[in-house]
């Protein structure tokens, strides 16, 4: 089985904040990471790959040193790692990085299996694995807790729903999103990091991918950001003093609206 | 790309504190781009100088947007009821095709609807247009998706929303990629621009640190997800009259690559913390899953769900479905109690659009304080039994 993880390089949001003093974002060195959610997407392919047999190849739009966090997955059990990198894809919004995506995909053969993590902690859109599936022509679940059964070209998996779960069963070639539920990720072993440092990565081009110069990155997109700005600052802050009983019955008048 | 006009910059560095990718860096007194540009625009707006512009190869004018009018919800129906959601884009769709002057429909798709469409006429829409088959009692993607696409393209709607739900958020990206189209996910803030109609899509960005407005100006319709309990339902008028129109999609249409084996509802006694109006949340300070019990005691006694930080989850004393977090899910109630929870920004990031925030915590430096709208400082097992208490005095 060959599956293909989709990750990104994104910032670490524990170093992005709102400073409370001059309302902007304050950034002390922002960490770029793997997204947390493709983490556990990689490591469930890895998993399928050592039950199922097949090979491991991460896939990532972004800027030249997203090649970091692919070595990264590399020595966490990936086999292959695809890099599409270049200026004309700045700006993309999730239908230009689709496209791009679909596109890589397949310059490299397509696949049995696309995985991806349920959204990017960066924008948060959730909408790139459906607008992938899409654009590939294939099914796809989203928020999959647990791989249960893949046998004879199908998979069987749970997708977290609002009120529960739902098991449902599709044909492969399909692509899922991921939850943090579904494994633990493991750590990068000796052997793995060696190989890592050793591994090439496959860099792609827009034109060597075949890619629509019109139809990628910010030129490409549908939607356009018109603004962006800090989230009003929260009212004034109240700390309740005084004994328990004094702080308690504080809290309960501040409540009297609420409750 | 962005462009940096080397004359006007003046090297003062807001750009580079206004950028959350650490795109920018101001060298030798002037700002430089590197090539992790997301060209998000933020430093556009921080220079104070007007030394920064997006560079944008105009496209040509699309086609006339004439065809496209209305304002359509998708209005979720599962296990026999309309979700919450359904009436609070009702309520905001509303406005929005006030303000176009143009008509609210809603469509209706699932199995044995019942009064569902009335209900919808009721809490304001004009129009529904309901599909009800056996095919459509589980929800799948592909076949929600293609109903949805195949009205859009028949009746072209100016503007289509639909809760940021596990369901909308599944299919309406396909919906999207389907018909060629923007979306914007999970937005808590719509208007429409005066001067072209457009739809202002406003959504926060880096767990709610950032916001960003959003517009979709090549393509119809412009469609959104739309985060639950963030608009206002309209007030019900069971007199209301609107027109209910039946649809009934081709075999082919409704045969699915999926296949739902069984649909499990998990523990119903215990809300879904994403749809509570008050939410109590227990973290590491709870000590232990007996100390965490307090946090259901003070939860049942508010009527509210029980979410926890990943300490708590990781920790064993309550499933995942309640953590709530950068790896867990993201609320905005009208009253989140936060009890023995630090504040790690991973956790704050799920809740800090809460309408009111209390922290109780023994540490007075935890950064919750910061996020708090009141906060006591002091041991948790002394303040939550009276504070039960007194809430069940006042709630009886």
């Amino acid at each position: 089985m060959k599956i293909i993880v989709c990750v990104k390089q994104v910032p670490d949001a524990k170093d992005v904040r709102l400073d409370p003093v001059t309302n902007t974002l304050a950034r002390d060195g922002v960490q770029s990471i793997m997204n947390p959610y493709d983490r556990h997407a990689l490591e469930e392919a890895v998993r399928l790959k050592e039950e199922h047999g097949g090979s491991v190849t991460v896939l990532s739009m972004g800027p030249p040193q997203t090649e970091t966090t692919l070595r990264e997955a590399i020595a966490c059990g990936a086999d292959e790692a695809v890099l599409v990198s270049d200026r004309a894809f700045a700006g993309a919004d999730t239908w230009a990085t689709t496209y791009t995506l679909a596109k890589a995909i397949e310059k490299v053969g397509g696949c049995d299996l696309v995985l991806c993590g349920k959204q990017a902690i960066d924008g948060d859109t959730a909408q790139v694995g459906p607008g992938l599936a899409e654009r590939l022509d294939i099914p796809y679940i989203t928020c999959v807790r647990k791989v249960t059964d893949c046998e004879s070209g199908l998979i069987r998996v749970e997708r977290l729903m609002d009120d529960g779960y739902d098991e449902v069963e599709l044909p492969l070639p399909a692509l899922l999103t991921v939850v943090k539920e579904i494994n633990e990720p493991r750590i990068a072993s000796l052997k793995g990091k060696m190989r890592s440092k050793k591994a090439e990565v496959l860099m792609l081009t827009a034109s060597e991918i075949g890619a629509d110069p019109a139809a990628v990155g910010l030129k490409g997109s549908t939607t356009q950001v018109v603004r962006v700005f800090s989230p009003e600052a929260r009212g004034d802050r109240e700390i309740l003093t005084g004994s328990v009983d004094e702080q308690v019955a504080h809290l309960m008048s501040r409540l009297e609206k609420i409750l | 790309m962005l462009r940096i006009d080397s004359e006007t910059c003046i090297g003062c560095g807001l750009c580079e504190q206004n950028c959350a990718f650490g795109a920018i860096t101001v060298v030798d007194g002037c700002a430089q781009v590197a090539d992790n540009c997301t060209l998000c625009g933020s430093c556009v707006d921080a220079c104070e100088v007007g030394a920064l512009s997006i560079e944008r190869e105009d496209r040509e004018k699309s086609a006339d947007f004439g065809d496209w009018s209305g304002v359509w919800v998708f209005a979720e129906f599962r296990r026999g009821r309309l979700a919450p959601v359904a009436y609070e884009l009702l309520g905001i769709g509303r406005q929005l095709a006030d303000k176009r002057g143009a008509e609210l429909s809603a469509v209706l798709v699932g199995n044995e609807l019942g009064e569902a469409p009335q209900q919808l006429v009721g809490s304001g829409a004009d129009r529904v247009y309901a599909a009800d088959d056996q095919a459509l009692a589980d929800f799948t993607d592909d076949v929600y998706g293609n109903v949805l696409a195949d009205l859009i393209r028949e009746y072209k709607p100016e503007v289509v929303l639909a809760g940021a739900t596990a369901i909308g958020r599944s299919f309406i990206p396909r919906v999207a990629t389907m018909l060629g189209t923007g979306l914007t996910a999970d937005c808590t803030e719509l208007d429409i621009r005066a001067e072209d109609g457009a739809l202002l899509q406003t959504r926060p960005a880096f767990g709610g640190n950032i916001m960003a407005t959003i517009v979709c100006p090549h393509t119809r319709p412009q469609m959104a997800t739309v985060r639950p309990l963030v608009m206002k339902p309209n007030v019900y008028d069971a007199d209301r009259a609107g027109e209910i129109i039946t649809v009934t999609p081709s075999k082919e249409r409704l045969t699915s690559r999926v296949k739902v084996l069984r649909s499990v509802t998990e523990k119903s006694d215990q809300l879904n913390i994403t749809e509570a109006v008050v939410v109590g949340a227990g973290g590491r300070g709870m000590g232990s899953e007996k100390g965490f019990a307090l946090v259901h005691e003070l939860a049942e006694a508010l009527g509210g769900a029980v979410a926890a930080s990943r300490a708590a989850v990781d920790s064993g004393w309550i499933p995942y479905p309640h953590q709530v977090g950068q790896t867990g899910k993201t609320v905005c109630p009208k009253l989140y109690i936060t009890c023995g929870i630090s504040g790690a920004i991973q956790h704050v990031v799920g809740m800090n659009s809460s309408d009111t925030i209390i922290a109780i915590n023994k540490d007075p430096e935890a950064p919750i304080f910061n996020v708090a709208t009141y906060g006591i400082v002091g041991d948790l097992f002394e303040v939550l039994p009276k504070l039960i208490e007194k809430i069940r005095e006042k709630r009886d």
